[in-house]
């Protein structure tokens, strides 16, 4: 059903509001709802990885959350596959979630501490009817079949990921959500972790949607790459073009802000000031204006949303930015 | 102005399932002004090394080894009564720890819990604390300090509860201060400007800063020396550019090849295959022999001391330092 040109899963102006609850015991008046995810847009081709980057609170995980119907959106859609993912129900929405799985980001609190690793991978093979093995599941996230007999609190961080891994892997998925896999673990386990999801994406031709707050881990996984900024996506590019002329200033300063391994590296680093605002409370115009580092920052960025719009001659790099023609150096 | 010597923390663990020797034989110094970079991945026995300086580690199941020498100012920390060890914890040297969301007290201000060590040992009236208060939180760049102060922790977020915890440890103007993976819960844009604070604060402050990591970044453009940690042994020690620009022992070399780099193309990245032992057993021979590419039957049957690699300042715990050749035919 996929081709080339239909991609696997598609998000058409995804929105996620929650109701903040009234003040005065409920009787109060109403506060502005908590604009999580604010019309988001992007399409996944078969096979491929969308980088998904933004700092708590951008609505990053809600988008992944919400694509999986482990929360119901707002509005907006999700098709996979070509079906809509918030039209289905009952059984047809089961088989839906067989193939599209999701890797939390914590390992320690995403296994349940009382089943063994082999009773925790074996429940959605009988969930699903499925005549998958325990053993050949371990032996393939790297982890000795042994292990089949452990607790959760009898492994490491990374090998615990590596369960998580196996667990989502089990029912034999096409599109996985994996929500910041690898930011729990240690510089050298992050690196096993991120070559074994890229290995097992090429062997099963599996999907991604990968969610992180940096872009350096992003780099080494994604093909395309969206910057998420309360709740909207900023910049969306093929990974190269992104990180070769970012054309955001806020994916300017992420990019800035990773901290190198290079004792010399010279580079100007671009240190934003203040917090992400609240997103009950979306500034005016450009949501990040209030941060924005641009010389050209001027009173239209204060009154006009940016709209989300193709640079000219970069065939499928967007960026919402007044001046994306004319991006920040650094 | 910090010396450690022979440092050895070890734990007995339930069960009798033997004594894990978490901190084996650490020695370093840290000098005034300087950043000293402490950087291992977990379970290399940074934190409990860290704990150890200011006698936090619980007794039991913890002890420190006698033979261990904590020297502050001339004066073993180790051997000091339990009075006179209070006056300089959290006084002369100060601790900043990983989660600022657990190690806040939530049911009191923050201006109460910034004030309160400058009430214990400069014995400032209540009022001059909150003043002092006011001032610290001015120092780390909360906005509106005024009103700030009386606010209790759950009100903030992530990066101002670190600057909060940044601004407790500074009260009392330390001379030494430990920051146990400071920005490790943070964004990177928040890990951004509070490591900046921290080297400016240094500069304003001139004191010496003992920064514990597991993110050879974060050492790469904070620190002016680093001590890399394996299984409880120091592996390496140098100053920041040489370390980068020639590490010597297999463990630094991994670590440094396996950090996410946004100026390389997408490629593998270089892991270390396996994982840290477990501390109640550590390898034989040289401990890192079964993760290193490099071991020969040297390594597995005798345990390498830390060997001056020729440079000033830089050692390593590796035979290879002895045969540099061997490492040119693995290449």
């Amino acid at each position: 059903m996929t081709s080339a040109a239909q991609p696997l899963v598609e998000v058409r102006d995804l929105v996620k509001h929650y109701a903040a609850e009234r003040g005065w015991f409920g009787l109060g008046r109403p506060r502005p709802p908590v604009r999580a995810v604010d019309g988001v847009s992007f399409a996944i081709g078969g096979g491929s990885t969308l980088g998904l980057v933004g700092e708590s609170g951008s609505g990053k995980t809600t988008v992944g959350r919400t694509m999986l119907r482990l929360q119901e959106p707002t509005s907006g859609k999700v098709f996979f596959e070509g079906s809509d993912v918030f039209a289905l129900d009952g059984g047809r929405l089961r088989g839906l979630r067989r193939r599209m799985q999701i890797v939390f980001q914590d390992p320690y609190s995403s296994l349940n501490p009382r089943m063994t690793v082999g009773e925790t991978l074996r429940e959605p093979l009988q969930i699903h009817h499925l005549s998958g093995e325990v053993s050949s599941l371990l032996e393939e996230v790297g982890l000795d079949p042994a292990f089949a007999k452990c607790y959760p609190h009898e492994l490491s961080g990374g090998q615990r990921q590596r369960v998580g891994i196996a667990r989502a892997l089990s029912v034999e998925p096409r599109f996985v959500v994996c929500d910041e896999p690898v930011s729990a673990l240690d510089v050298s386990v992050q690196a096993q972790v991120l070559n074994l999801l890229a290995d097992l994406q090429s062997r099963r031709r599996l999907t991604y949607l990968f969610i992180a707050h940096d872009l350096a881990v992003v780099r080494h996984i994604a093909d395309t790459v969206a910057v998420m900024y309360l709740g909207k996506i900023v910049e969306r590019a093929p990974a190269a073009d992104i990180y070769a002329l970012p054309r955001h200033p806020y994916t300017r300063a992420l990019l800035s802000a990773v901290p190198e391994p290079d004792p010399r590296a010279t580079k100007r680093r671009i240190v934003l000031s203040g917090d992400i605002p609240s997103p009950s409370h979306p500034p005016s115009g450009c949501p990040f204006h209030p941060r924005c580092p641009h010389p050209k920052k001027n009173e239209r960025c204060r009154t006009e949303v940016p709209p989300l719009r193709e640079v000219p001659l970069q065939s499928g790099h967007l960026a919402a930015c007044h001046f994306a023609e004319e991006p920040m150096k650094g | 102005m910090l010396r450690v010597r022979d440092l050895k923390t070890y734990f007995v663990t339930e069960h009798g399932r033997g004594t894990a020797r978490a901190v084996d034989e650490v020695s370093f110094d840290l000098y005034p002004g300087e950043t000293l970079g402490i950087v291992g991945e977990s379970g290399c026995g940074k934190t409990v090394t860290s704990l150890s300086i200011l006698r936090l580690v619980p007794e039991p199941p913890g002890h420190i080894l006698p033979g261990s020498l904590i020297e502050f100012e001339g004066r073993n920390l180790l051997a000091l009564p339990a009075p006179e060890l209070r006056a300089v914890r959290g006084n002369q040297i100060a601790m900043i720890f990983q989660e600022p969301m657990t190690s806040l007290n939530p049911v009191f201000t923050v201006g109460d819990q910034i004030g309160e060590a400058a009430i214990i040992h400069q014995h400032l009236s209540r009022k001059a604390a909150r003043a002092r208060a006011i001032e610290m939180l001015k120092l780390v760049g909360i906005p509106d300090p005024e009103e700030r102060v009386d606010d209790y922790p759950h009100q903030l977020s992530g990066g101002m509860r670190q600057r909060v915890m940044i601004a407790m440890a500074l009260v009392c103007h330390p001379k030494v201060l430990i920051a146990d993976e400071p920005t490790t819960a943070l964004d990177v844009t928040i890990q951004a400007q509070i490591l900046e604070l921290l080297d400016r604060l240094q500069q304003e402050l001139g004191m010496a800063v003992l920064l514990i990591t597991h993110d050879l970044g974060v050492v790469a453009g904070h620190a002016d020396r680093v001590v890399v940690m394996y299984a409880g042994r120091v592996v390496e020690t140098a100053e920041t550019t040489e370390l980068f620009e020639r590490p010597t022992h297999p463990y630094t070399e991994g670590l440094l090849a396996a950090v996410p780099r946004i100026d390389a193309p997408r490629a593998r990245l270089h892991a270390i295959p396996g994982q840290v032992p477990a501390a109640t057993a550590w390898p034989v021979g040289c401990r890192f022999h079964p993760r290193c590419p490099y071991a020969w039957d040297k390594c597995v049957a005798q345990e390498p001391p830390l060997l001056e690699t020729g440079v000033a300042g830089h050692t390593a715990r590796c035979w290879l330092v002895t045969e540099p050749q061997r490492r040119q035919a693995k290449r």
